[in-house]
């Protein structure tokens, strides 16, 4: 070791407080990094790993009715590496104890043979045994939400008829990852159920003897799969084929999506903040190190140093810091990365983990730390450069202010001296204070931003559930219904106001764009379920025309007067070309509303229903389900509060969950600004502090002078944090919107009242330890030394 | 004549056993008021110590050290910072100016929380800058900012003015500039003038001038007759 490393060496002991602050906030960034990529490796090959040994379908065939001769000929398709033919039905599951049935889908499991394509991963128990039409699998997570267990029995209404059955396996499955009820937006394990039957049990409860009304198919390499779908659909039109599509457009492989997409988009995002604040950091601490060793400098250059060996030990120095805190970070990145996948496996219900590790990250996370860190390096040796051995070892003049001498005359008569010492500092330092409150700023945006972003998710919910969606309870019907089903429900106990709704499955095309989701016909002034204006104003169904949820136009790239190509999936399938009467505010999902007769003279189908909207009072609520469960038409119905619960709890795991830690980290660069900000102004300052000291000036009256630049610095941080925080309120939030569901960005008051409070809070500490130094100072040694 | 300061067998040791250094031995002071007194001795030899403690920057290990007949060993850190603040001007090598203030708001930093100050151009006036008070420090000469510090020192009327190495970083022109400015606060605001120095030949303005060596006095002696500034030999 040279006698400069062990300079270095020791000059980092020196400066452990402050090396180790920049070294953690280098670490937090890089940690962010690695354990971002690392989780987002880790889902994806998760992800991929389960869809390929459990081999789920690339492409989805729902259809009426068809015979299972025309498997083979989708078999036949180019393209097409297997097909399994099967049944799937809509149950209601009765669970004791529990008021509301729970929706369930029913799926067919081949006899003598695991199904060619939608394996099960058995958890617990059996398969079914050939001929036991009383056997059934339950999906895992719904058996867990209800503490079912092997052996329990079950009762299920199937097409109006209540069977029973005995549970002899639970199973996870990678096309139920998130399970979402029909005409619901938010996955809920406990309130939509999956089981497994055998095929000849599904055929009878369902008579589909002998059919199938659903096909899966997988494609062999290299296939289009759009060709394969509209050679599907050429096929099962005539059996009533709802429209086949991909994989990426099934619901659970669409949540997965999502939610690893605004995993994605965080990922991105925040680290280069920490990166940034480090440079910075790097970049005042050792300036002003070099500045008090200005002496060594020049003499260890009179000894016949070059300036690159002088500049090489202040550019270790730099760089010893950053690789520091990215050697922490990539550490903590893989074990945070590691229990977050942890979280997220359980989350999205995947029965193992692939942990995978992005190596790519340990780079990155090293180099940018190290370049950002240089960075700020290169600045400091310009400084080395340009001091020669006789201008090094002379004393340094005093830090000349004559240049804010202009303020003189304003700040005559009206600031005592100490205040006049603090302004000047700060206009002598311009740069330096700028990138303070920018720092600060950006810290508290941040942690506002977070917040914010976290009662956006609040008013998603009020929005959805106290605005647009006033009923108590909505209820489906398993096939569209005449209105005489709605006279019906009117009577039952205890409801006061019935809404019907028609919703017809389409594919909504514009040019390119084009969205798989639904039609909701509403009566004309509709008050349960409505669509609103911006205002949250009513918008009345108009006779022609479709209004279009704001997310779903964006999606499609139309407006009001466009025309809309609605390509409808039930009953006739007609192809429909209707103009967009206007734009409707919602947060959840992407809905299109026209006026239900309307829909219905387009489809040919006057006076069909599929569910409704009700309310009830709240008492009858019990007798009103019993009486329900008995109307065979009714295939699923949900208590608002159950669907706001579950949105809810969504929000706060999985990708929501991650703002949590964003706003701690925020916290933590804030601080680590405020501190070197309070710590470099004393250690530029302690010769002067001593001096005020010596005077006779008081601890406090020193500590204003020491501190009134902080104050300032953090006074003019605040407005800017807000104006940080709100723009990075509105990126955040948008990473976070989905086609699932959209977070709204607006002033919040009581974040940025958080954030800067939390500023606040950090500035008074660091002042305080800080403070507790100029207490400790030397005032002899101090004014001895020449600085 | 009262005395402005007396030490009853101070003594000041820094750290513990057989790695204590003993800077004042049990030394045995009297100052008298309105006296120019010139403290000598090598490096380490106690000087400076003395200074720290009778300053009210420092405190003593065991002794007495009063001030007129305030106690300042028995002195809380607060009532040390008045007894700077009210009674105490100091000047040092490094002149330890403000460099975020002028000429004339240094002086002021002290005449703002003085009880009875002088006039702020008066102060400068005296140190022979009343045209320079607009300066800032990097653009004034050593020997400028020293009469800087010493404006600064002497503007609150300070019963004593502590000096310690005053010249030590001064060419001779400035340094005997800076040593009439020091006579002459003597002279006619009738201060207590303590200066510590290297330079044996200062003595000679001194009424007093008192020997250190090892922690303890050598040797005190009084002047019968001073020598001007200008005929000290540099």
């Amino acid at each position: 070791m040279t006698a400069l490393d062990h300079k270095l060496m020791r000059d980092l002991w020196r400066i452990k407080g402050q090396a180790g602050a920049i070294a953690a906030v280098v670490a937090v960034g890089v940690t962010l990094l690695v354990m971002m990529s690392g989780l987002l490796t880790s889902l994806e090959n998760t992800r991929a790993t389960y869809y390929q040994q459990y081999r789920l379908a690339d492409i989805f065939a729902p259809v009426t009715r068809a015979p299972l001769r025309e498997l083979e000929t989708l078999k036949a398709i180019p393209g097409v590496a297997s097909v399994e033919g099967r049944l799937q039905g809509s149950a209601l599951i009765d669970m004791p104890g529990q008021p509301l049935p729970v929706r369930a889908v029913a799926v067919s499991l081949p006899p003598y043979r695991a199904p060619n394509l939608n394996d099960l991963y058995l958890t617990q128990g059996r398969l079914l045994r050939p001929g036991r039409t009383e056997e059934v699998v339950v999906l895992k997570s719904f058996a867990n939400a209800h503490d079912l267990e092997l052996g329990d029995e079950i009762s299920a209404t199937m097409y109006g008829a209540r069977r029973s059955f005995v549970i002899v396996g639970f199973a996870q499955s990678p096309e139920f990852l998130f399970t979402v009820a029909p005409g619901e937006y938010v996955p809920d394990d406990a309130r939509f159920a999956a089981i497994w039957m055998n095929l000849d049990a599904m055929a009878a409860a369902y008579d589909l003897d002998g059919a199938f009304n659903e096909a899966l198919i997988s494609l062999e390499r290299g296939a289009q799969p759009q060709a394969v779908i509209d050679a599907v659909d050429a096929v099962l039109n005539r059996y009533g084929g709802q429209g086949a599509y991909a994989r990426k457009d099934h619901m659970s492989d669409r949540f997965v999506s999502e939610e690893i997409g605004g995993l994605r988009a965080t990922s991105v995002a925040v680290p280069p903040i920490f990166m940034g604040v480090a440079a910075f950091l790097l970049y005042i601490v050792i300036t002003r190190m070099v500045q008090s060793e200005r002496e060594q400098i020049g003499l260890i250059k009179a000894f016949g140093y070059s300036d690159v060996e002088v500049g090489l030990h202040y550019f270790k120095m730099v760089v010893f810091i950053a690789v520091v805190g990215a050697g922490f970070g990539c550490v903590f990145g893989i074990w945070a990365g590691r229990a977050m996948a942890g979280v997220y496996q359980s989350v999205y219900h995947f029965p193992f983990l692939v942990f995978g590790v992005d190596p790519t990250s340990f780079v990155v996370g090293v180099a940018v730390s190290v370049v950002s860190a240089s960075t700020g390096g290169i600045f400091v040796l310009r400084r080395v450069f340009a001091l020669t051995p006789a201008v090094a070892m002379r004393p340094p003049a005093p830090t000349d202010f004559s240049r804010t001498g202009a303020l003189n005359d304003r700040l005559k008569g009206w600031l005592d001296q100490p205040s006049r010492m603090v302004l000047r500092r700060i206009f002598r330092n311009p740069g330096r204070v700028f990138g303070a409150v920018i720092g600060i700023a950006v810290g508290m945006g941040l942690s506002s931003a977070q917040m914010s972003v976290m009662s956006g998710f609040d008013d998603t919910l009020d929005l959805t559930f106290g605005v647009i969606d006033r009923s108590d309870v909505a209820v489906t019907f398993f096939e569209p219904m005449s209105q005489d089903t709605v006279f019906a429900l009117k009577h039952q106990p205890g409801v006061i106001e019935v809404e019907p709704i028609r919703a017809v499955g389409a594919v909504l095309r514009n040019g390119l764009n084009s969205y798989r989701g639904s039609v909701t016909g509403l009566v004309e002034n509709a008050r349960l379920n409505r669509a609103v204006h911006k205002d949250m104003s009513d918008i009345a169904m108009p006779e022609t025309g479709i209004v279009l949820a704001k997310s779903l136009a964006d999606i499609l790239g139309i407006g009001p007067g466009d025309v809309l190509q609605v390509e409808v999936l039930e009953g006739r399938r007609p192809i429909l070309q209707v103009p967009v009467a206007s734009i409707a505010e919602t947060l959840l999902g992407a809905p299109a509303f026209m006026r239900m007769e309307t829909l219905n003279a387009l489809m040919r189908e006057q006076g069909r229903v599929s569910g409704a909207y009700m309310r009830i009072d709240s008492d009858a609520f019990p007798d009103l389900i019993d009486q329900l469960k008995d109307m065979p038409s009714v295939g699923g119905v949900t208590r608002r509060e159950d669907a706001r619960a579950a949105m809810q709890k969504l929000m706060d795991s999985g990708a929501g969950a991650m703002r949590y830690v964003m706003a701690a980290i925020a916290g933590i660069i804030t601080f680590g600004i405020v501190y070197n900000t309070a710590r470099i102004a004393f250690g530029e300052q302690s010769r002067d502090l001593a001096s005020l000291r010596v005077i006779g000036f008081t601890l406090g009256e020193t500590a204003f002078v020491l501190l009134g630049e902080l104050a300032i610095v953090v006074l003019l941080a605040l407005p800017l944090g807000v104006g940080i925080g709100f723009y990075l309120s509105t990126l955040i939030a948008a990473g976070f919107s989905t086609d699932l569901y959209q977070i709204p960005t607006a002033f919040r008051p009581e974040a940025f009242g958080m954030a800067g409070a939390a500023v606040i809070v950090a500035s008074v500490l660091s002042g305080w330890l800080v403070k507790r130094d100029i207490d400790r100072v030397d005032l002899v040694a101090t004014l001895k030394t020449r600085e | 004549m009262a005395n402005t300061f007396t030490t009853k067998g101070l003594t000041k040791t820094y750290g513990e056993g057989a790695a204590a250094v003993h800077a004042l031995r049990g030394v045995d002071l009297e100052i008298p008021k309105g006296e120019i007194v010139v403290l000598l001795g090598p490096s380490g030899s106690g000087k400076s110590t003395l200074l720290n403690i009778i300053g009210g920057l420092d405190r003593a290990t065991s002794g007495q050290a009063l001030f007129e007949d305030q106690d300042l060993t028995a002195m809380s850190d607060r009532d040390l910072t008045l007894y700077r603040r009210d009674h105490v001007g100091f000047v040092f090598q490094f002149y330890n100016l403000m460099p975020s203030l002028t000429a004339r708001e240094n002086v002021e930093l002290v005449t703002e929380i003085a009880d009875d100050p002088m006039d702020v151009a008066t102060a400068l006036s005296m140190v022979g800058l009343g045209d320079r008070m607009d300066h800032f420090p990097a653009q004034m000469s050593g020997g400028e900012q020293q009469r800087v510090a010493i404006a600064r020192a002497i503007a609150k009327n300070p019963n004593v003015l502590f000096c310690d190495e005053p010249t030590g970083a001064l060419d001779s022109k400035t340094g005997r500039a800076v040593l009439h400015v020091l006579n002459d606060v003597n002279a006619k605001l009738g201060a207590t003038v303590l200066i510590v120095t290297h330079a044996a030949a200062t003595a000679g303005m001194a009424h007093r001038v008192i020997h250190f060596a090892d922690g303890a006095i050598r040797s005190v002696k009084t002047n019968a007759h001073r020598l001007s500034p200008d005929e000290i030999a540099w």
